[in-house]
């Protein structure tokens, strides 16, 4: 048994959602848009929560950073099945490092036998925060993680790792800190019941303060704007013209 | 101003991604040192020494380097740069990159910079965020190394001749540390999708396939042919993907362009579309368009293309 999986998760813009670039290109604009838990995320609350089922884990601690409004992301991730939630809130932008030290700070509170977390999240693609966590706490990392078994009483975690050309399989000793790619499961809904027992999963919070942590950005956003739009191309008639237009006018092939 | 580059080798053969970050390195102005490390690094350390713009390459040698694992390739690369005080510390944004450099960035207190896709100054790059869909122009604060994983398709291959730098190995100590930091993981398998075209993180032309193709077979009868004309990648849609129809790598054939699919092609230089529904969002992106069955207009285009290769 694993004892205890701790999971980090992220509110973001909806993955569904469009992105709109603010007219002053200060950032991407948040408000009166949809926010869900990151796509990433759900795959590792969903891998936590069947570890448990599998009784390979005891308790499935959820853990998020930001403003009040991530407690909801927290209570979605608790009516998947996550047992209860910490709650780091602040208002300020959180970059990688700064979460990867708050959850370090989290984690040697919560001795968790496992750090399970999304390969990146959908708003800013950072893709660092579990390579940092794990660089921080002194641990082994699996990153894009396709496929996992625990193997608790030999203290290793197997881990399938989707890399550029194929997979490549790890063993690495516990605690570890594993990251979700897309194909590790496929996360269940919250059920209507469900989702009212998890008003009623204990949600502690806390702050960066608190934990001893600064969070003081090391990035500074100049602007963000949209990228360079395509003009509409041409439609063409056939096969024959396309490949002389390729060959002739874009000279591609 | 001096920058170090991590190079992805595998078999003794350096990675092109490595002579893309190398272009990002050779913008940022300062002399250049690539670090290759692995159980064996004479014949990428040499490829590394012969690219244009290399001053130096330092190699790391031992067999807990093999696979490139992230604990002692980060913890090699943390004292490698404790000692040697680069301006900057450079990787391809591939899975290599992405795993070892975050990594060693936290070991040393950094912020890293991830897949930088266009260099202003030597603290100032810009990257995509939201999948593509917007770009970040961001600036990094205070002082220490400016560590960055870049994208390879940003910047062009640097030249693999013309360089002469000589290779040195790291120090004992150095060395060390790397050693000190294994153990904790092991790699047990891979499973390398074997193929003679291009990968798709690196091909030069992507024929990508979605839904409409309908079964994996289709995937294989109609654009394989295509892509071994072209030297190309196949690529596909995640709807595609998701139906078990392609692997998961990404011009576009039966793909309508969901906006998932746009963000991560619409800076290709040049776009087709092949689709039967001619409101299909994707031929507003596309420079060309062919509106049409694709059972019929792929097995056309394959013709001509053989016609052209003759």
């Amino acid at each position: 048994m694993a004892g205890r999986v701790l999971v980090a998760v992220k509110r973001v813009l909806d993955y569904q959602a469009r992105v709109r670039v603010k007219p002053d290109k200060s950032g991407v604009d948040l408000t009166n848009v949809k926010m869900s838990m990151n796509p990433f995320c759900e795959i590792a609350v969903e891998e936590a929560t069947r570890l448990k089922e599998a009784k390979l884990a005891e308790e499935v601690v959820v853990v998020s950073i930001g403003p009040k409004q991530a407690a909801e992301t927290l209570r979605t991730a608790m009516a998947m099945g996550a047992d209860r939630a910490v709650h780091v809130q602040t208002d300020e932008e959180v970059q990688p490092l700064a979460v990867a030290k708050l959850l370090a700070a989290v984690a040697r509170q919560e001795q968790p036998g496992l750090v399970l977390l999304g390969k990146q999240a959908i708003d800013d693609d950072s893709n660092q925060t579990g390579q940092m966590l794990s660089a921080l706490l002194g641990w082994p990392q699996a990153t894009f993680a396709s496929k996992l078994v625990l193997d608790a009483s030999a203290g290793k975690a197997t881990v399938t790792r989707e890399v550029d050309g194929g997979l490549e399989t790890l063993r690495v000793s516990l605690p570890a800190v594993v990251t979700a790619d897309l194909r590790l499961n496929e996360p269940r809904y919250a059920t209507l019941p469900n989702i009212m027992k998890a008003k009623k999963k204990p949600l502690a919070t806390t702050s960066p303060q608190e934990l001893g942590v600064d969070v003081s950005p090391r990035l500074q956003t100049l602007r963000v704007e949209e990228p360079a739009k395509r003009k509409g191309g041409v439609i063409l008639g056939s096969a024959a013209e396309l490949v002389d237009k390729l060959r002739n006018e874009a000279k591609v092939i | 101003l001096s920058t170090l580059v991590l190079a992805e080798h595998k078999d003794g053969v350096l990675q092109p991604n490595t002579l893309h970050a190398l272009t990002a390195a050779k913008q940022l102005g300062g002399p250049v040192t690539v670090l290759v490390a692995g159980e064996s690094t004479t014949s990428a350390a040499e490829a590394a020494s012969k690219a244009d713009g290399v001053a130096g390459v330092l190699t790391a040698q031992d067999p807990c380097l093999a696979r490139s694992l992230a604990e002692p390739v980060a913890a090699l690369l943390q004292v490698v740069q404790s000692n040697r005080k680069y301006t900057h510390v450079l990787a391809p944004s591939s899975t290599f990159g992405r795993n070892v450099l975050p990594r060693a960035a936290a070991l040393l207190d950094v912020q890293a910079v991830a897949d930088v896709a266009e260099v202003k100054d030597s603290s100032t790059f810009v990257r995509p965020i939201y999948a593509g869909n917007a770009l970040a122009t961001v600036k990094v604060l205070g002082e220490g190394p400016r560590m960055l994983t870049v994208r390879p398709t940003a910047f062009a291959a640097a030249t693999a001749q013309g360089g002469n730098a000589s290779a040195q190995p790291v120090s004992a100590e150095e060395l060390q540390a790397a050693r000190d930091a294994a153990g904790v993981s092991e790699w047990v398998a891979e499973d390398v999708r074997k193929s003679d075209r291009p990968e798709l993180g690196q091909a030069r032309v992507v024929i990508s396939g979605g839904r409409a193709l309908k079964s994996a077979e289709n995937f294989h009868t109609y654009l394989d042919p295509l892509a071994d004309k072209l030297g190309a990648a196949v690529g596909a849609s995640r709807a595609a993907v998701d139906a078990g129809y392609a692997p998961n790598d990404l011009q576009a054939v039966g793909i309508s362009g969901a906006i998932q699919h746009v963000a991560g092609m619409s800076s290709s230089k040049v776009i087709v579309a092949i689709n039967s529904d001619a409101d299909a969002p994707m031929f507003q992106l596309a420079d060309y368009g062919l509106v049409g069955d694709l059972f019929q207009i792929l097995p056309q285009l394959d013709a001509e293309l053989a016609k052209l290769l003759k």
